[in-house]
């Protein structure tokens, strides 16, 4: 028996209808259907009238579930590809993520956005949007890289008085693996040590993660151990953990799937320049996905995106220096 | 303490649902218009910091939603609903509160103005951005139902203006998609801004659109306030019975600048001249001494008077926000907050 990443993420849900009688799902072919990537397969007809498919109509979505919010329910919205909640983010930014400021009552909700690129899938159902909902203040963003984390920080996010914004990355949908879930979670707003190193520091999340680590395999060939950094959750920012990383190891490279301009990774390096400037052995770096929309075909895409091969390539510089 | 407080609301509001509508319409309208017109001299003496907007001549058709709630309804008002909130219960000394930035105001100077809202009443603190509030309301209503709570409804307004935007049209389709006790009430004050509606849509009448969301559609005379209350009033009972999501657009004009920042001289002088640039102040005032209770209006209007005074007064004594005591918590969960804020 193993549990895939999506199944993590089907099985929370489950969980948190069965245990909470305001949680409820809300989007786009979640009913009957169970959900484009089949993320909600079965739960209608389990919990009737708690999965409810919406009208194409992302705005109201999300405007919906701020309202139902407000009145004591714990909406789960799934957008259906993340690059759609554009079309929701006034909600999301004017509306949810400024309740709790201006009214000082809670706004209990998620946004579930299935993020990413894979192959094929184009400059419209590949997007990372983190960096622009982590901007605005009183958001959650978690951007979970494992089975155990899909599950248990979806449940803490529900959980949650606040708006998160949940990233699950679909390459990891349906091949990332694990034996079982998990009976006991790490908090979500703690960073995670995914490998530990002493040469140089890697900080990732979300499917980089992936990719880091094996990028830090190929390193430990050469003599280098690299320390791979888990964010998990991108808002708050466990800043304590990434400078204590680059304590041990005097060297940074931060690495993000989405473009190169501001964002999560350039976070990352700021906050280390200017809270452990003296921890460096070297310049800090950042890898992105080029700056341009993300390409349709395989050739470019794999080219587009960090990969283990580009990680590897830029970990090589910063121990160069 | 807050319990007395609550328990002397709910008597309060038992013996208003006994009184007259029209004397309620009455007295939520003159102490809207006097209490607005109380605003506008505060922001000229340069009193209030931001933007002031008003409702003059609008007070019938927004009074008349807020007659026709009762408590456990929601209320999404829009920047011209004075009326409609006084009429719905929101104290008025919250309205000044919002205005000068009391800390004690419902939004503790974080947010002002016609921004404000309270929850705790069925209130909905709007956003800036049209249209936003019609699927939050839907939200509310959607919520109520499935916490099994029966015989609610939501209203919400909107401008000419708001119903161009895809977020009106999302919302309302929702609405209707889950046959939610929503009325949304659009007052067709002819202008959006500065914009008038032959830029903003290329309908006939607004009205029209009921058809294409498959709702109910109501169309009134939205200076006539008697009119208002008997068109608003049986769209809410129609939405209170479950027939589903109505529509009601009031035909008017707005009285003033798109706020007091603007003499609204755009506006065409033929239609203030015209009967859709009556004021509805005076036709209800009409309506009342037709009834014999002209002496009645002197008295609530004057009664109003001394509330505003009041409350204007007493707010100014109130201590002001400060940063030095904010907390600067944008989220509810204080482990996130503290997470926030180290950095």
């Amino acid at each position: 028996m193993s549990v895939t990443y999506l199944d993590a993420i089907r099985a929370a849900q489950e969980k948190a209808l069965e245990d909470d009688p305001s949680v409820f799902i809300y989007g786009q072919d979640v009913g009957k259907f169970g959900g484009a990537f089949k993320a909600t397969k079965n739960l209608a007809e389990k919990f009737p009238g708690r999965v409810i498919d919406s009208p194409i109509s992302e705005d109201a979505m999300v405007g919906l579930a701020v309202g139902a919010a407000m009145e004591g329910m714990r909406p789960v919205v799934e957008m259906q590809f993340a690059d759609f909640s554009t079309v929701g983010l006034n909600q999301m930014l004017n509306h949810a993520a400024t309740t709790y400021w201006r009214t000082g009552r809670p706004c209990p909700m998620v946004l579930r956005l299935p993020s990413g690129g894979t192959p094929g899938s184009g400059p419209f159902h590949s997007q990372s949007m983190e960096a622009i909902y982590a901007h605005y203040p009183g958001l959650v963003v978690m951007t979970p890289a494992t089975v155990e984390d899909a599950y248990s920080m979806l449940l803490e996010a529900i959980a949650m008085p606040d708006p998160v914004v949940f990233c699950e990355h679909k390459l990891l949908y349906y091949h990332l693996k694990a034996k079982s879930l998990p009976a006991e979670a790490v908090p979500a707003f703690k960073a995670h040590v995914a490998r530990p190193g002493r040469d140089v520091t890697c900080v990732a999340y979300s499917a980089m993660v992936h990719e880091a680590l094996a990028a830090a395999d190929e390193l430990a060939g050469e003599g280098y151990e690299t320390e791979v950094v888990d964010l998990r959750t991108v808002k708050p920012l466990d800043t304590d953990t990434i400078l204590a990383s680059v304590a041990r190891t005097g060297r940074l490279l931060a690495v993000g799937e989405s473009w190169p301009w501001g964002g999560v990774s350039a976070e990352v390096v700021s906050r280390v320049a200017s809270e452990g400037f003296e921890l460096l052995d070297a310049p800090p770096r950042r890898l992105n996905a080029k700056d341009t929309p993300i390409p349709y075909h395989p050739n470019l895409w794999s080219a587009h995106r960090p990969t283990a091969v580009r990680i590897a390539e830029a970990l090589r510089e910063v121990l160069r220096y | 303490m807050a319990t007395r407080t609550m328990d002397r609301e709910v008597g309060k509001a038992s013996s208003q649902a006994e009184q007259d509508p029209m004397e309620r319409m009455s007295r939520a309208m003159l102490r809207a218009r006097v209490l607005e017109d109380k605003l506008a001299s505060l922001y000229r003496a340069g009193r209030i910091v931001g933007g002031v907007y008003l409702g003059r001549g609008q007070e019938g058709l927004s009074a008349a939603g807020g007659v026709a709630l009762r408590k456990g309804d929601v209320l999404a008002p829009l920047i011209r609903d004075m009326a409609g909130r006084l009429g719905f219960g929101e104290p008025l000394v919250d309205a000044v509160r919002a205005y000068l930035g009391s800390k004690l105001g419902p939004m503790k100077g974080r947010d002002g103005n016609i921004h404000r809202g309270d929850l705790s009443r069925g209130i909905l603190p709007m956003i800036s951005h049209l249209g936003a509030m019609v699927s939050a309301t839907a939200g509310v209503l959607l919520a109520k139902r499935m916490k099994k709570e029966k015989g609610f409804v939501g209203l919400t307004s909107a401008g000419d203006g708001a119903t161009s935007t895809g977020s009106f049209h999302e919302g309302l389709n929702v609405a209707a998609v889950e046959k939610l006790p929503l009325v949304v009430v659009v007052a067709d004050n002819g202008y959006a801004y500065s914009t008038p509606n032959d830029r903003q849509f290329a309908c006939t009448d607004l009205l029209d659109r009921a058809k294409g969301y498959g709702v109910e559609g109501h169309g009134v005379d939205g200076t006539d306030p008697e009119a208002c209350w008997e068109v608003v009033g049986r769209a809410v009972q129609r939405a209170r019975e479950g027939a589903g999501p109505q529509l009601v657009v009031g035909r008017l004009l707005r009285l003033c600048g798109h706020g007091e920042h603007d003499d609204g001289l755009y506006i065409d002088k033929k239609m203030k001249s015209s009967d859709r640039g009556r004021d509805c102040m005076e036709v209800l005032r009409d309506q009342m001494k037709s009834r014999g209770l002209g002496k009645d209006w002197d008295r609530w209007e004057k009664e109003a008077q001394e509330e505003v005074e009041g409350a204007v007064k007493k707010v100014a004594e109130e201590p002001l926000p400060d940063p030095f005591e904010e907390d600067w918590r944008a989220t509810a969960m204080v482990g996130a907050a503290e997470a926030v804020q180290k950095g």
